[in-house]
């Protein structure tokens, strides 16, 4: 299971990957592996205000559908358009192509309430237990 | 899951082989069976192109020696059995006297008196008691389900996968008839049967066996792949076919099912009384098959609405495969046809749907 080390990460598996005040929300190796192929992903808008911990989009699998919680407060600046055709990205490509928006962060210190790397390779392995 | 509850799930003998395999394992109905191998839709699209191989050793089996009219086994179940000849099987349903469903069952024929009855694993307790409380006279009843291993073996190329192992005899079974074939010595029986849709055999084996002939197959043929039950559930509702426990339960009639093929009503049978009344009163409840436009997918549970008023609950809901478009079925209030537009819900979720015909998928196959 692949966890980057520069991302930040939330009990319910998203991550983020912050460049300054922009971030890159997306949902971890391990959400994309526990849900299967993912056949749908409902988006924020761009310009939606999103709330830390918030459901603010959801996955759908075959077998199930499941919510995303925003991993920071700020606005959606741009989503992943690519999902709508090929949600298979976010099993294929959970950091990278995968994806699913760019949001600007109002407040930096939120990260408190995230886990780095090897914060959320410890939560795993309590997990998976 | 806590390892306690995992280890109070039962297994197959196949168990330990899945896991060794990389099978992903999650409990479904008592047993800790394979859910997928590769992935859900790689394994659909294998089984709907090629062939793949299910474990299906958690259902349940009965050896019935017993004359059908005289023991009462007729009048157990909804379909024809008298009339069916030697070699043959039919689906049908056991019924309690509201006309619920306790089950639904194929009846092999062995012989003149000599029945195999293949139900559902939950069920598997509930239909002894049922068949045990109803037959009567001299008949020999014997739950075979814990020596008995079920291996289904469904896709286009399964016919060749079928005479690799038993010979070309295999390829002349018509659908929904079965034989006995030899497998190293161990007796086998093959029917031209499946939950797929697809061209497909059902191979019932001893038990202790079912692991070998489970490797046997990937030696042999590297085309063959295994499956697991969640392409299983996605064949099937392509084709519209019913789940126990889901689509069918004890509060529902195989009329409101829409199921009235599998029921001879020239016949008794327990629950018979009850149908004919529902027949004259009128079909409270139906069964409707729905998709959705888009690749959302209503889900089991769903409330279903005509408008603004709630008319039912969706029972079975999945992202189709084959179509890229959700689709579900659900029992639903007041008469619908293909076309009828309704709305799925739950909590925050909207799902539109159109009313369809089955199946979703592929031409109609009648059994």
């Amino acid at each position: 299971m692949k966890i980057p080390k520069d991302l930040f990460y939330t009990k319910d598996h998203e991550w983020a990957r912050l460049e300054g005040k922009k971030a890159y929300i997306g949902i971890t190796d391990y959400a994309q592996a526990a849900l299967g192929d993912i056949t749908f992903a409902g988006l924020p808008k761009k310009g939606d205000m999103l709330k830390q911990a918030e459901a603010i989009a959801t996955v759908e699998s075959v077998k199930a559908a499941s919510d995303v919680y925003a991993p920071f407060s700020g606005k959606v600046t741009a989503i992943n358009e690519d999902l709508a055709a090929h949600p298979e990205f976010i099993n294929r490509s959970p950091y990278d192509e995968g994806y699913f928006f760019i949001m600007e962060i109002s407040d930096e210190s939120e990260k408190a309430k995230l886990m780095d790397a090897a914060a959320y390779e410890q939560y795993m392995e309590g997990i998976s237990k | 899951m806590e390892t306690s509850d995992i280890e109070a799930l039962r297994k197959t003998p196949l168990c330990e082989t899945h896991i060794a395999m990389g099978a992903k394992m999650a409990p479904f109905g008592g047993w800790l069976m394979p859910i997928q191998y590769e992935g859900i839709l790689a394994e659909h699209a294998h089984t709907r192109r090629a062939v793949s191989v299910f474990d299906i050793c958690h259902m349940g089996e009965f050896r019935l020696e017993a004359d059908p009219v005289s023991s009462g086994l007729d009048r157990i179940v909804t379909q024809s059995i008298l009339s069916m000849p030697i070699g043959s099987c039919r689906y049908g349903f056991m019924l309690n006297e509201k006309g619920g469903v306790i089950d639904d069952l194929v009846v092999y024929r062995l012989g003149k008196a000599s029945w195999m009855l293949v139900v559902n694993a939950a069920t598997i307790a509930g239909d002894e008691a049922h068949l045990r409380a109803h037959l009567s006279g001299r008949y020999d009843l014997d739950n075979i389900s814990e020596e008995t291993g079920k291996l289904d073996i469904q896709g286009p190329r399964s016919p060749e996968t079928l005479e690799h192992l038993f010979g070309v005899s295999v390829k002349k079974l018509a659908y929904y008839t079965f034989g006995k074939f030899d497998l190293g010595g161990k007796d086998v029986i093959v029917s031209r049967t499946g939950y797929t849709g697809e061209v497909g055999y059902e191979v019932y084996i001893s038990a202790d066996s079912v692991t070998r002939l489970w490797k046997h197959l990937f030696e042999e043929d590297e085309r063959i792949k295994p499956a697991g039950l969640g392409c299983r559930d996605t064949l099937r509702l392509e084709m519209g076919y019913p789940l126990y426990g889901q689509d069918l339960d004890a509060d529902h009639t195989p009329l409101e099912a829409g199921f009235e093929r599998f029921v001879d009503l020239k016949k008794d049978f327990i629950g018979k009384a009850a149908l004919i009344r529902e027949r004259e009163e009128g079909i409270k409840e139906r069964l409707v098959c729905f998709g959705s436009d888009t690749r959302r997918s209503p889900r089991h549970g769903f409330a279903i609405f005509s408008g603004a008023s709630r008319i039912g609950t969706v029972t079975s809901g999945s992202f189709s495969p084959s179509l890229l478009t959700g689709i579900g079925m659900g029992y639903v209030s007041g008469s619908l046809k293909a076309g009828d537009k309704l709305l799925t819900k739950d909590k925050g979720t909207e799902i539109a749907v159109t009313v369809v015909n089955k199946p979703f998928y592929g031409k109609e196959r009648t059994v």
